[in-house]
């Protein structure tokens, strides 16, 4: 029951804390001061307390988008382990069932774009789909290195720990590890792919199909990408820390620990490159899947440990 | 002490694959330094996972491929590709997109040539032999899939990585005699080519080896 409490707790307060320590590791590097880590979660009240504006051309579809979307990613979060202890739903396919909620959350996103009739949020809605398309298998190659050895689609078991089945020095894990930081930084439109603090036009993706949506779904559709952000970093952490199977307030430490890294390695990677370009973007995810592919070959190669 | 061996082979793999997925040349050079820095320890880390070779072997080998592999040669290419003052993206005959599918492919290719080859490497539990032919075959991939004269250089410095990850793979039994006479061999070839570059820049204000089947005597 605790467990089960820790988990909630961690999903659902945790993720506006890691756009705080992004947006507080790139003004540290702008040598600037920076809003209070806590600001995202003043966005968020303030956002939750306006009114909303619907356009007459939208329908129910665009209503739905923001609660969908969130609705997914709070259920994908059920099925992660967040260091604490096993997920509080898991079953064999878990880990596909993860990635296709996510999928099924931009889905609904990309639709309540397309309904605004907007010709500038369609086109937001096409790039999400072509680069979400390029990430999936990268998502999915860097899934199989953890999932292959342990013989399980299952988060419980791929994740009991990869570090003690094979070694800090394997060399697959750091192959996997790479390319879930390149499909976290694309599925999460951080910088080398998406700006997302921009507003100009021919650079945003993810930005641009949320424009029309104000007050409370704007207010979701933040939170909802604050918590994608974070499942992703907790897919990383579980790949890269030693986190004990069943850990408590140890393995949650750690956790809390790993995931505030990330958010600080993501506003590292934010303040030292630049965007690349749209052109480029498929470049980079086809690369992210070749080394999950190298990765995969290692382990085949090598035998299952 | 193990698996250190194989996290440098994954790391000069990785490199393979920068080298066909960066747009500029001096990523591409700066990309074959660092393989150059990496395959110079790897004799070291290797001897010390299992001390097979002499001691004095390894490390002669590993200073002679520092200096080599990632001193003297990238900074040769550098200074050819300073003073070539060409444009400084690649260029390559097929897209970007589709060099790194196909280096992904043929990465594949020697994962499974290795597994089916009979060879006296030791065994699966290294990862020397793939890399080797991984870097052999995207060595000559960067041959012919690029325009400039110098990306046809690194794609020869490419293939000779892929021989001495191979010799690495036989420490014990290669003569060190061979493997000093492959990386002058490698010197000799890039210091004429870095003159050959020079000379066509001069001669035709390009080094676009494309064009060069247009001469005619």
């Amino acid at each position: 029951m605790t467990a089960l409490m820790l988990h909630l707790a961690l999903l659902l307060a945790m993720p506006p804390l890691l756009l705080g320590i992004i947006t507080r590791t790139k003004a540290w590097f702008a040598g600037r001061k920076g809003p209070p880590l806590w600001q995202p979660y003043l966005d968020l009240w303030k956002l939750l307390h306006k009114g909303a504006v619907y356009s007459r051309t939208t329908t129910w579809i665009f209503r739905a988008g923001p609660i969908v979307t969130l609705a997914a990613v709070l259920t994908a979060g059920l099925l992660t382990p967040l260091g604490a202890a096993a997920a509080p739903f898991g079953f064999s396919g878990d880990v596909i069932l993860f990635a296709y909620l996510l999928a099924l959350g931009r889905f609904f996103t990309m639709a309540a774009a397309l309904d605004t009739g907007s010709s500038f949020e369609g086109m937001g809605a096409s790039r999400e789909a072509a680069f979400s398309a390029l990430a999936e298998p990268a998502l999915f190659l860097a899934l199989a290195i953890v999932c292959i050895p342990a013989g399980s689609v299952s988060f419980a078991e791929a994740w009991a720990s990869p570090w003690q089945t094979w070694g800090p020095a394997h060399p697959a894990l750091p192959a996997a590890a790479v390319t879930l930081f390149a499909v976290l930084l694309a599925e999460n439109s951080r910088i080398p792919v998406d700006d997302p603090t921009t507003h100009l036009e021919l650079t945003m993706i993810h930005e641009v199909m949320v424009l029309d949506h104000g007050g409370p779904d704007f207010a979701f559709v933040l939170y909802g990408s604050a918590i994608k952000l974070f499942l992703f970093a907790s897919l990383l952490v579980h790949m890269v820390f030693p986190i004990p199977p069943a850990g408590g307030a140890l393995g949650a430490t750690v956790f809390v620990a790993g995931a505030a890294a990330v958010a600080v390695l993501v506003g590292i990677v934010e303040s030292v490159t630049a965007r690349i370009r749209l052109l480029r973007v498929p470049q980079l995810l086809v690369g992210a899947s070749v080394i999950a592919a190298l990765g995969l070959a290692v382990i085949l190669y090598r035998g299952i440990p | 002490m193990t698996g250190y061996a194989d996290l440098l082979l994954l790391a000069v793999l990785v490199l393979d694959l920068y080298v066909v997925y960066t747009s500029r040349l001096a990523g591409c050079v700066r990309a074959s330094a660092l393989q150059g820095a990496a395959l110079a320890l790897l004799p070291v880390v290797h001897y010390l996972e299992s001390p097979s070779a002499d001691l004095v072997h390894v490390l002669v080998m590993a200073a002679s491929a520092l200096a080599l592999k990632a001193i003297v040669i990238p900074h040769l290419l550098m200074r050819a590709l300073r003073d070539a003052n060409v444009r400084r993206d690649v260029e390559p005959f097929v897209s970007l997109h589709l060099s790194v599918l196909l280096a992904g492919v043929l990465i594949g290719l020697s994962f499974w040539l290795a597994t089916v080859l009979a060879l006296p490497a030791s065994g699966h539990t290294h990862l020397f032999v793939p890399t080797a032919f991984a870097t052999f075959l995207i060595g000559f991939l960067v041959l012919v899939s690029r325009r400039k004269a110098i990306t046809q250089v690194i794609g020869y410095l490419l293939i000779e990585n892929g021989a001495y990850v191979f010799g690495q793979s036989l420490a014990a039994q290669m003569p060190f005699v061979v493997e000093l006479g492959l990386l002058l061999d490698l010197l000799v070839g890039v210091i004429v080519m870095g003159i050959v570059i020079l000379q066509i820049n001069r001669e035709f204000d390009h080094m676009d080896v494309d064009q060069l089947n247009l001469l005619k005597g």
